[in-house]
């Protein structure tokens, strides 16, 4: 499964949510306000490397770019455009966006 | 049953796919609960396999009680209740959510099954659809 | 793959828009098929003709019109969610049809992938 979180880490609690669900072999893709997780330093930056050790982790390129935060992103995290993201949702068998 | 409707059911006669729809926010603060609700019984007018999560928030959709004359608007809690004769009877709720908020099984005002993450999380991974509000 | 997409909030409030128009964009792009647009909750208002963004920014709605303009893709107001926003078919943008949830659940049968976008 394609995981999509969208929202800050310090404003919502999907990915937190998403991260109790979320199956070794799956696949998570920050997207708009989610991208803020995928900085060095943010408060989800333990649950991330923990994740990443058993799902791969992505971040929209774009988003990261927009909000001045490309130059931070945690080691590990692929980066994505929005073609890439098309390509995730087609290579795994479903999507689910924590809203 | 309006043309459109009759016109997609046949459509898409013979093919079933696992739906799920998760729901984590509460009801009332936001319409999610309740416009999420009538995609529910939509979807068993298709003959769906139909599932529905209760994870964070959501849970409290499902609390006993829910008194909306203060508010001045519509109750629509016995709509869960109301599942069960549109042949959705697979309602999950996650454990923890409900734990973290200080409620049992016993403060639900339908049936569920209760569940560990772990649990849901690989009843997620099989949906074909998940659709969240 | 024929896609389907979910659009769940309305134009410039939040980012959902935006981001699936993008994504719609890209997937047609690489050669994918848009099964269908379906707009939700707050996303009916992404329908309407009168929006009059400032001229430098991004027009949303006719970005949408546009899509399904060069590309037939199929973009559908939820009847019961836009009756409740005050929106009819006088008011639809280019491209834009009003039908019920129905459609939804079809694009989710039909599709191979149905990708939500929302709050």
């Amino acid at each position: 499964m394609l995981h999509i979180v969208n929202k800050s880490p310090y404003e919502r609690n999907a990915l937190e949510s998403c991260l109790r669900f979320a199956l070794p072999g799956s696949a998570l893709l920050l997207i708009e306000d989610g991208v803020y997780a995928a900085t060095r330093g943010s408060v989800a930056e333990a649950g991330l490397r923990e994740a990443m050790q058993r799902l791969e982790v992505y971040a929209l390129q774009p988003d990261l770019e927009a909000r001045g935060m490309a130059e931070r992103v945690l080691d590990g995290v692929r980066l994505v455009d929005y073609g890439g993201f098309v390509d995730l949702v087609c290579a795994q068998p479903s999507c689910q966006s924590w809203l | 049953m309006s043309e459109t409707q009759q016109a997609d059911e046949e459509q898409v006669a013979g093919k079933v796919k696992k739906f799920m729809f998760v729901n984590r926010k509460a009801p009332y603060g936001t319409i999610y609960a309740l416009e999420g609700l009538e995609v529910v019984l939509i979807s068993a007018a298709f003959d769906q396999d139909v599932s529905l999560a209760f994870v964070d928030d959501g849970v409290y959709q499902l609390a006993k009680g829910q008194q909306t004359k203060p508010l001045e608007v519509k109750n629509f809690s016995p709509a869960y209740r109301a599942l069960e004769g549109y042949d959705i009877e697979k309602l999950y709720v996650e454990r923890e959510s409900l734990e973290a908020r200080g409620l049992s099984e016993a403060d639900l005002l339908v049936d569920v099954q209760v569940m560990p993450a772990a649990e849901m999380a690989v009843l997620m991974a099989v949906q074909d659809v998940v659709i969240s509000f | 793959m024929k896609l389907g997409i979910l659009v769940n909030e309305g134009p410039y409030t939040h980012e959902a828009s935006d981001t699936a128009y993008r994504f719609a964009r890209a997937a047609l792009e690489k050669g994918h098929k848009i099964y269908r647009v379906f707009f939700y909750h707050d996303g009916v208002n992404n329908s309407t003709k009168y929006t009059e963004p400032p001229q430098d920014d991004r027009h949303i709605v006719n970005r949408w019109s546009k899509l399904a303009a060069e590309h037939g893709v199929d973009l559908v107001v939820c009847v019961a969610a836009g009756l409740r926003r005050g929106i009819r078919d006088e008011l639809l943008a280019p491209g834009f049809r009003i039908s019920g949830l129905g459609q939804l659940v079809e694009a989710g049968i039909q599709g191979e992938r149905l990708v939500v976008f929302g709050d």
